[in-house]
């Protein structure tokens, strides 16, 4: 089986994602990730405002058989959350770097980035 | 210790199905998705492989009163082709485990005057408790451990009894619940019981071990995991052995766990006395139905609180409800403190959720 996994994209180890745009870092977790869940029924998100630190767990993603702590990717207030996660989780079955992402922070310190694993890094863990 | 794998390990494998451990075996868990699984069965057809099942063959002149000493029920009435619940407790009356007791009919060519079926991982234990016994009360009949000889399949969903009429020309309008009879399922003899685990129609078969994969095939509907399998049975309240009962972890007797329409007490049984005094004594605690109002996931160990946080008992079973959309779960909770429809919290992370007892089945059928 392969997994998609966008070119453009950081990843920790852990199977989140990060994309930057013009300072906002938006996160969800990689469509490995939520075949290993299978469906997902339940996300735990922090609230706009809340501060992240780099590789410390931010939330959780139940799906029927398993729950999972996620990690944050970098470091961040965050500035906005997927509310439609809340009546529609299977979003990040669906379209796990599409509708089903998470939550976007402010990127405080864009040298975080280069921490991560690159695309090309990530496709040769989960392979 | 290698786990023990099911006729079918190689077409599992095949059908990219995720594996779990299960009673010391690698089972599938998920072929597709449990959600898919879980609605397939809820409203056409599923079929699952239960080659985990124990199978416990006992024949000879006294099979019937061996078996009817050792289980809850009374099993001595029970003609060829008719099929009883049970469980199997000691003598303070305790789950050991819970089981389906076959009479198979006999023009079975495979021959068995009883068919114990325990859970998966119980069969070793359970053969050896009917053979002490054996010897103890020194009557005549042979225990033999089939488990490895039979596979055992579950077809159950609406549509089950169209899908097994297409693969065998016997009349399944002749087979009652709880009853079961051999025919000839892709060419293969097989027993067929219309029993289950689902709150579906459905049936059970058994198949002989190196025929298991023709009978699989033939059966072509949405294959399910034990995933599904644990959402469905606990939509319907039904236990989960070693989860809401388990002799060393959870001791609990058929009174605790709901299930005193599987004790007679007119009949002689290894915890008869201890259960006739918890019979007239009631419990004290009591499986109840838990329905999560708020959002979130019960799960087996959380805490049940009252509302104002009193620890009242823990989870031991616990999903997201593929049907119903919200948490249910399954928790021992003391009688004289908590009664159907009461406000209650689990705790989730440490977040009281809020979240009402209620009587199971959690689903009507």
């Amino acid at each position: 089986m392969s997994f998609n996994v966008p070119q453009d994209l950081h990843f920790l180890d852990s199977h989140e994602w990060v994309q930057v745009d013009d300072g906002t870092a938006r996160i969800g977790i990689s469509d490995f990730a939520q075949d290993e869940l299978g469906d997902v029924v339940f996300v735990d998100l922090p609230s706009e405002g809340d501060e992240l630190a780099a590789e410390e767990d931010f939330g959780v993603v139940e799906s029927i058989k398993a729950v999972s702590d996620i990690y944050a990717p970098v470091s961040g207030t965050v500035t906005a959350v997927n509310d439609d996660l809340v009546d529609a989780p299977e979003l990040i079955n669906e379209a796990p770097y599409g509708d089903g992402w998470l939550i976007e922070v402010d990127l405080a310190d864009e040298s975080e980035l280069d921490d991560l694993l690159s695309a090309e890094s990530y496709e040769a863990q989960i392979a | 210790m290698a786990l023990r794998q099911p006729p079918l390990a190689a077409v599992h494998e095949e059908s990219d199905a995720s594996l779990t451990e299960f009673g010391g075996w690698e089972m599938p868990v998920e072929f597709e998705s449990i959600r898919r699984e879980h609605e397939a069965v809820r409203e056409t057809v599923g079929r699952f492989d239960v080659s985990h099942m124990g199978q416990i063959a006992v024949s000879g002149p006294d099979a019937g009163r061996l078996t009817n000493r050792l289980v809850t029920n009374d099993v001595s009435d029970l003609e060829p082709g008719d099929v009883n619940y049970a469980a199997i407790t000691d003598e303070d009356g305790i789950i050991l485990d819970d089981t389906i007791v076959y009479r198979p009919p006999t023009d079975w060519s495979v021959g068995a005057d009883y068919l114990v079926v325990p859970n998966a991982g119980h069969d070793v234990e359970m053969t050896d408790h009917w053979v002490e016994h054996r010897d103890e009360w020194d009557l005549d009949a042979a225990v033999e451990n089939r488990t490895e000889r039979h596979g055992m399949f579950a077809l159950q969903g609406p549509v089950a009894e169209d899908l097994l009429a297409d693969e065998t020309d016997a009349d399944l309008g002749q087979l009652a619940r709880f009853e079961t009879f051999v025919a000839p399922v892709a060419g293969v003899e097989t027993l067929v019981s219309r029993t289950g685990y689902t709150g579906e129609p459905g049936f059970e078969l058994v198949v002989p071990w190196e025929e298991a994969e023709p009978v699989w095939s033939a059966l072509d509907c949405q294959a399910c995991g034990l995933g599904a399998r644990d959402t469905l049975r606990l939509e319907m309240g039904f236990l989960l052995s070693g989860e809401d009962f388990d002799a060393e972890e959870n001791p609990r007797n058929p009174y605790e766990a709901g299930i005193e329409f599987a004790v007679d007490l007119d009949s002689e049984f290894v915890g008869r006395d201890a259960l006739e005094g918890v019979d007239v004594e009631g419990v004290d605690e009591k499986l109840h139905g838990i329905e999560l109002v708020d959002r979130g996931v019960p799960r087996a160990g959380y805490q049940v609180t009252t509302t104002d946080g009193d620890p009242l008992g823990r989870i031991t079973s616990g999903t997201m409800s593929p049907t119903l959309g919200y948490g249910i779960g399954l928790a021992y909770l003391p009688v004289d403190r908590v009664h159907p429809g009461d406000a209650i919290h689990v705790e989730v992370r440490g977040e009281p959720k809020k979240a009402r007892t209620t009587t199971t089945p959690f689903l009507d059928r």
